[in-house]
């Protein structure tokens, strides 16, 4: 039973709770500031130098739409583990279609985006019919793509790709950072306003947090989660062609590589900005703090195993933190 | 308040018990004392500090220093660690009673034991066998194998006081035993509590004593040798059951006298049809018709199983119907194909039962939940005014009165009565045709229920129809113009107006199962 405090708690208490709220929101931007200003002391040199940021902010977008994408079907509490495969499948339709096939760059990125959403779709089906638990569904589903991918680029790798894509997404500049910098700031734009600021997006949080009473309430639960679904393979396709944008060509493995960085900054994201939730400003604030640890780092000497030893980590630690905001959340804020 | 002189052989006594939190004082010097072979009544409405007194005795909150405890007559030092009660040989059996509902009777009755000692070689056949035994002592039949999944709602909270009696009696620690039951009836039907109690009593009658926690006082009146009354934290009353009425247990919980509950004049002429069920079945229903006017509040209800509580679901499309129509506002709905969405649109609103799960969403806040089946037609499709919603859902809290008055609040940090009169607002808001209720009051405090009974009188003399679902038999003759009672999923029986009392609705169901046993 919760007594009634909040009613009549002293103005001191609200300004004190106030505080910490703010403190939390802020939290990471401040870490991720200190932890700037250390590597800064440290190496003034190499990473203190405005190459270094524009690098970071240009070659992590892809991260931060991989991220975007999770966080849309995160928010309906279903989780999209194929998304790194949809990416790696992505990338090297495009590769295949334009350098194998002739097919010009804009239909090939059209044909990688369609599939993704049709990998969506898929998913969605599956789970919302036969009542599967989506981290199954889309665990098999992202196995089984990475095997076509392998299939697709008999397992090479494949260079060559139409350079306008490289032009749009990391040749060109604007204020010495590449476009697909601003492209993902966009989308997490977009993906905020639509979680935010639509009645769409509210019934995603609903679906999320009380299917039940959702369904109850007249919103058609089966149909928000193939959408969300359908959203996250829609980027994961998209931060496939940016990929290839950025490579100039596609290979079939290292795409997976971004699955786990990508649920670490969903989950550290939902601790800020907007904590107790999984948002988008939180997730791409989570992602260039996580890469700017793992650059400063390399800059430090270590080599690329920690990489892995930070990510990892960070999933970890973020997935508590995220955790005991919640947990206190439900007690009372 | 003046305590009575210490009885030297009392059960357990508690004394200037405070608790704050926040600066909030849940308990303020409350007293409690428990007679030996007594089952005791703690009352009160959400807040007034029961859960607390519960909590403090499980070890699971430190209450202010000062607080004295005494068991047995020996003094014991507070605060209780977690799990300490068990050497007081103390049990507790809490409302969602502890059972894992996929593993069977048997393995639920072991697991407190096999939670707290190893076994290396657990005897299934000899467990078996004890277990019958244990069953067959307290006349109850229940299968040790069964899945508790599948076994009833009352034979489940049997088998739960069963397992707390056994951890009570295993523990050779000081005391004569004591058990506490924290609201373990809501959601029974009234029959099966009287199983319960049989079990009760057949505790006390082995010198233990119970510590009875509830929100029904023809529950504590039927069961209870004395009561505690707690009101914001203090002792409002202790009362010699026998010796006091309903109203003097009603005075103490609320602190005022409540005007006796007039049943409401009975509509002299029912109205034009305003919605129509025809040859509804699904689930338990077979052919169920119904023909609701504007302004009219029918109750159906029944024993448990009799199908009743499944018909506001049928009608909304929360559940799978074989077949029947809905006529309302002039159109027919085929109830076999409707969806929630669907009956929204109709005009058909449904507040379930299940608040926790199917009613509102605890970890957002109260304006996200009352908006909830307004967003798009008034605060923008794609362009949500977000300061509206909140200053609307404010003004819808003032009007359902829902305490504390801040949108911004997390729905799970409301008590009961509130998140209810929350959902109803997010209903009536809508200025349904067709409201269908399923225990609308179940959970909710006796203050917070006269308001809940008013807003669903406000909406149905708005112009709605009102289907209420309920065991509760008091709360339908104190808001239907017409009860019908359900057997096997047929009508058995129809009161209206003046026949309608609680004990006829409760001679009608009973009779209703005789003749279809």
């Amino acid at each position: 039973m919760t007594a009634p405090t909040h009613a009549s708690a002293p103005a001191e208490r609200v300004a004190h709770k106030l505080l910490t709220y703010r403190l939390e929101q802020f939290g990471l931007i401040i870490v991720w500031v200190l932890l700037i200003a250390v590597f800064g002391y440290l190496r003034p040199d190499t990473f203190l130098t405005w190459p270094n940021f524009s690098t970071i902010l240009g070659s992590q977008a892809v991260l931060v739409v991989v991220t975007l994408g999770l966080i849309i079907p995160l928010t309906a509490n279903d989780f999209d583990l194929s998304i790194a495969f949809v990416m790696t499948l992505s990338s090297m339709l495009v590769a295949v279609l334009n350098v194998n096939y002739g097919v010009g760059i804009g239909w090939a990125v059209i044909a990688a985006l369609a599939v993704g959403v049709a990998v969506g779709i898929i998913n969605g089906l599956l789970i919302t019919i036969f009542r599967i638990h989506s981290l199954i569904v889309t665990l098999g589903t992202g196995t089984f793509l990475h095997g076509a991918t392998l299939w697709l680029s008999d397992s090479m790798t494949i260079s060559g790709i139409s350079p306008s894509l490289m032009n749009a997404v990391i040749v060109d500049r604007l204020f010495g950072v590449p476009l697909e910098f601003y492209y993902a700031i966009v989308l997490a734009a977009l993906v905020w306003y639509l979680l935010e600021y639509t009645a769409l997006g509210r019934r995603i949080l609903f679906v999320g947090r009380g299917r039940e009473v959702a369904r109850l309430s007249g919103i058609n639960t089966d149909r928000i989660r193939v959408a969300c679904l359908m959203a996250s393979g829609f980027f994961g396709a998209l931060a496939g062609v940016l990929y290839a944008g950025t490579q100039g060509a596609a290979d079939p493995v290292s795409g997976v590589t971004y699955q786990l960085p990508a649920f670490a900054a969903a989950f550290l994201g939902s601790t800020c900005i907007a904590p107790g939730r999984f948002n988008p400003w939180g997730a791409t604030v989570a992602v260039y703090f996580l890469v700017t640890g793992i650059t400063g780092l390399v800059f430090l000497g270590f080599s690329s195993f920690i990489q892995e030893m930070f990510y990892g980590g960070a999933l970890v630690i973020a997935v508590t933190l995220s955790q005991l905001v919640r947990g206190r959340q439900e007690q009372q804020f | 308040m003046v305590r009575p002189p210490a009885a030297p052989d009392a059960a357990l006594r508690l004394w200037d018990l405070s608790k704050t939190f926040g600066g909030q004082k849940a308990l303020d010097k409350a007293s409690l004392e428990i007679a030996p072979g007594e089952v005791h009544g703690l009352l009160g409405q959400n807040g007034c500090g029961k859960s607390t007194l519960i909590k403090i005795l499980a070890g699971f909150h430190a209450p202010d220093p000062g607080s004295r405890l005494e068991i047995g007559g020996a003094d014991v030092a507070l605060p209780l660690a977690p799990g300490e009660f068990r050497k007081y040989r103390i049990s507790f059996v809490h409302q969602h009673l502890g059972l894992i509902p996929s593993l069977t009777v048997l393995e639920n009755l072991l697991l407190g034991r096999l939670a707290e000692r190893d076994a290396w070689a657990i005897n299934w056949i000899a467990e078996r066998r004890a277990a019958r035994r244990l069953f067959a002592n307290y006349a109850i039949a229940l299968d040790p194998e069964a899945r508790v999944a599948d076994i009833a709602p009352v034979e489940r909270a049997l088998l739960a006081i069963v397992r707390a009696i056994t951890e009570m009696d295993q523990k050779g620690g000081v005391g004569a035993g004591l058990l506490v039951l924290d609201e373990p009836t809501p959601f029974l039907p009234e029959r099966d509590v009287d199983r319960l109690f049989q079990l009760v009593r057949a505790v006390v009658a082995k010198g233990a004593s119970v510590i009875f926690v509830s929100h029904d006082v023809d529950e504590v009146m039927e069961i209870t040798d004395r009561a505690t009354v707690l009101r914001d934290g203090r002792v409002a009353a202790t009362i010699d059951t026998r010796a006091a009425t309903k109203a003097d247990f009603i005075e103490a919980i609320v602190g005022r006298k409540l005007a006796a509950m007039a049943p409401p004049a009975p509509l002299a002429a029912r109205g034009p049809s305003h919605a129509v069920v025809h040859n509804l079945s699904g689930g338990t229903i077979e052919g169920f018709s119904l023909d609701l006017a504007k302004g009219e509040v029918v109750g159906v209800t029944g024993l448990i199983g009799s199908g009743y509580d499944e018909i506001p679901y049928l009608i909304y499309g929360a559940r799978a119907a074989r077949g029947g129509t809905l006529d309302i506002g002039g159109r027919g709905v085929e109830l076999s194909k409707i969806k929630p969405g669907d009956a929204i649109r109709h005009g058909v609103v449904l507040v379930p039962a299940d608040r926790a799960n199917a009613g509102v969403i605890g970890p957002l806040p109260v304006a996200d939940n009352v908006t909830m089946p307004t967003l798009a037609l008034r605060f923008g499709r794609w362009m949500l005014r977000r300061r509206a919603m909140t200053a609307e859902a404010a003004e819808m809290g003032r009007r359902f009165e829902v305490r504390p008055a801040d949108p911004t609040m997390l729905m799970a940090s409301l008590s009961g009565g509130n998140q209810q009169k929350v959902v109803l607002a997010k209903w009536f808001q809508m200025a349904p045709k067709l409201i269908l209720l399923d225990e609308p009051t179940q959970g909710v405090d006796i203050g917070a229920r006269q308001t809940v009974f008013g807003h669903i009188a406000n909406a149905a003399s708005a112009g709605a129809a009102v289907l209420c679902a309920s065991s509760d038999y008091e709360q339908l003759a104190a808001i239907c113009s017409r009860v019908l009672i359900f057997a096997a999923g047929r009508v058995i029986a129809i009161l209206e107006g003046a026949e309608i009392s609680k004990e006829a609705i409760a001679e009608r169901s009973l009779g209703g199962v005789r003749s279809f046993a």
